[in-house]
């Protein structure tokens, strides 16, 4: 006999218990990062079509205008004939206060905007030359792109490289790259990485050269030591004993087995890539101005922060925050899901 | 342990000496140095002399042997720009960079350790969402946007302290949290990882089964040992305050070696640089050393490895 279950109503899910079911997906899949990513990816591909306004086209009588949402500061002004630079801050020309108020008289105390307001011209405001930010912001994700993409490729490439080479001969190859690694370690090389740009001339690919010399070593030490693992595994002896050459058994054989942890160590790398670009660009020695890159544009803010203007500096640093953070966020997803060994490392 | 501090030392040596060979290639590719010395009125002469005097006729290899053997001797010639030995240029301005570091390098340790074991211990508690936030903004926002956001708060608005320079005994806070916050977030991370796996491991357990109490546990049992991963990382910090020391003394114009290295270096004054470039990388050294050292001294393993 059937149990009579028509009595019996399944609830509804309530509001808490579907709160729980999304908070754990999010906890589980890397929603965020992603979204971020993928967020930055699209705009340094399609700037053009994104912007506003063209990037590098200035305007100084649109300079330091605040973000559309800020309302701009007033100050009451003493209304004179002729002002000296002196009392620019307590007086106003007649003729600028008759256009507020036509009836202004000399001696008249008028309210005067001293910041605009912002307005929905430009969104994030704009710079001291009258340059649209989030135009600029927009296309500084196409050079960080830029230098993290082929950074990756060029740096990644030799480092992995060297290390499957050391890995595998071990011996004074082995010595002489380890000793280069640490080297590297040992030396300020953001500022040796400083005289090499300013002095072999600002370019993209100058950049791009110094930034490979700062991330092969991690590469190479990975791979390095997943060779030392994999170098004695069956199939490898069985692939030496068939015949294949070194190079096969290197690339087809053992460097697949290292694809893993690799994803992960380039993710945490292009991190720090755009972090390292940023602050080159940031100390003026980045890719040349007038292109819109993040580190150069907080650079410009900085000296317009005692006129109050807190946002020339502040978007591209959130936005250099934000895809960091979602690297690493992503990298330690990855890292969790690929290879539990690796929570050990870093 | 004398084979092990032996390699150190040629290490250090090797690397002092790239180093030197690499400033050395910069300061010829960028051109000959007598055209920042000399000015449009000199003549022949006066140009010929100069090279005797600098060594410039004589073959690159010899000129580089001309340049080491002052460097040993601590003699860089004179700055292009400030007309007086390099190295009365960097002793007066080293201490404010050594003081700076100081501060960063204690803030990182008084703030990062302890807030990482109690993270650890009471995981997922208040204080480790605190925790997790401070490592977080310290290892994804750049330095020098940091800087800028504190002083924007701090000097423009509230105008608590000076924003630019050194002018008060106040002027070094700000400096000080941008520099120290990316290490104290690394060392968080670090104590807290080391921590959870002591936390986790069997003579934990046996110790809390005995019946030992909980602070006795975590501060003799368990610090102890979380120590070794931060202090191995202390190296890599000190050494790596040097290079932040460039952001942060750009960022709040601070007098200290950073900045002299970024106007040397944007000046064009090669002499001043090699000397700032070489003082550095011996800053550097001189802490992997101590640290390497220590460590070895810590943790015996690595003394008879």
């Amino acid at each position: 006999m059937a149990a009579d279950l028509s009595g019996i109503v399944i609830a509804p899910p309530t509001r808490k218990a579907k709160a729980a079911g999304v908070y754990r997906r999010f906890k589980r899949w890397p929603v965020i990062p992603v979204f971020f990513l993928s967020l930055v990816v699209f705009a340094g591909l399609f700037a053009p079509l994104l912007v506003p306004y063209d990037p590098d086209k200035f305007d100084l009588r649109d300079r330091n205008i605040p973000p559309a949402w800020s309302s701009g500061e007033t100050a009451v002004k003493t209304v004179v004939e002729k002002v000296l630079i002196n009392d620019r801050r307590s007086n106003v020309k007649l003729a600028d206060a008759q256009e507020i108020n036509p009836n202004a008289q000399i001696g008249d105390k008028i309210e005067v905007f001293i910041r605009p307001e912002g307005s929905t011209k430009f969104l994030l405001g704009t710079d001291h030359l009258g340059r649209d930010i989030l135009s600029r912001v927009i296309y500084g994700a196409r050079i960080s792109l830029l230098v993290s993409v082929v950074t990756l490729a060029v740096g990644g490439t030799i480092g992995v490289t060297m290390g499957l080479v050391a890995g595998w001969y071990g011996g004074f190859v082995d010595e002489f790259m380890m000793r280069l690694v640490d080297i590297k370690l040992a030396i300020p090389l953001i500022l040796i990485a400083l005289v090499l740009v300013i002095t072999l001339g600002q370019s993209l690919w100058i950049i791009v050269t110094v930034l490979c010399l700062f991330i092969w070593p991690r590469f190479a030490r990975q791979v390095r030591g997943e060779v030392l693992q994999l170098k004695h595994m069956d199939y490898v002896s069985l692939a030496k004993v068939s015949g294949a050459s070194t190079p096969r058994i290197l690339f087809i054989h053992i460097f697949p087995g290292t694809i893993n942890t690799l994803i992960v160590v380039a993710t945490l790398q292009v991190g720090i890539v755009i972090l390292l670009e940023s602050t080159l660009s940031f100390l003026g020695a980045g890719v040349p101005p007038p292109t819109a890159a993040w580190g150069s544009m907080v650079s410009d803010g900085r000296d317009q922060l005692a006129a109050g203007a807190w946002w020339i500096s502040t978007f591209p640093g959130v936005a250099i925050m934000i895809t960091v953070m979602s690297l690493n966020w992503f990298g330690d997803w990855l890292r969790d899901t690929l290879d539990p060994r690796l929570r050990q490392l870093e | 342990m004398q084979k092990y501090l032996a390699r150190r030392f040629l290490l250090a040596f090797v690397t002092l000496l790239s180093v030197s060979l690499i400033i050395f290639i910069m300061s010829r590719v960028s051109g000959d140095p007598r055209h920042i010395y000399l000015d449009d009125y000199s003549t022949q002469e006066d140009w010929d002399r100069m090279g005797e005097v600098l060594g410039l006729d004589k073959p690159y290899y010899q000129q580089y042997g001309i340049f080491l053997k002052g460097a040993v001797r601590g003699d860089f010639g004179d700055s292009v720009g400030e007309h007086r030995p390099v190295t009365e240029v960097i002793i007066e301005r080293a201490p404010a960079t050594i003081i700076l570091g100081a501060l960063a390098f204690a803030m990182s340790l008084l703030i990062g350790v302890p807030l990482g074991i109690l993270s650890a211990v009471k995981r997922g508690s208040f204080i480790d969402t605190i925790g997790k936030l401070i490592a977080l903004i310290g290892q994804s926002a750049p330095s020098f946007w940091l800087g800028i956001m504190l002083m924007f708060f701090f000097s423009v608005k509230l105008g608590w302290v000076p924003p630019y320079g050194k002018q008060d005994w106040n002027s070094i806070i700000l400096p000080a949290i941008t520099l120290g916050w990316y290490y104290a977030a690394a060392n968080l991370r670090l104590v807290r990882s080391a921590m959870l796996d002591v936390l986790d491991s069997e003579y934990i357990k046996l110790a809390r089964a005995k019946g030992v109490n909980s602070r006795t546990i975590i501060l003799k049992h368990a610090f102890r040992n979380a120590l070794i991963p931060p202090l191995t990382f202390a190296g890599v910090t000190l050494g790596a305050l040097v290079t932040g020391s460039l952001v942060v003394e750009t960022v709040f114009a601070w007098p200290g070696l950073g900045r002299l290295a970024i106007d040397a270096l944007f000046s064009f004054d090669y002499p001043l640089l090699q000397g700032v470039v070489i003082t550095f990388t011996l800053m550097y050294i001189t802490a992997a050393f101590i640290v390497d050292v220590l460590y070895a001294y810590v943790d015996p393993r690595i003394r008879y490895a």
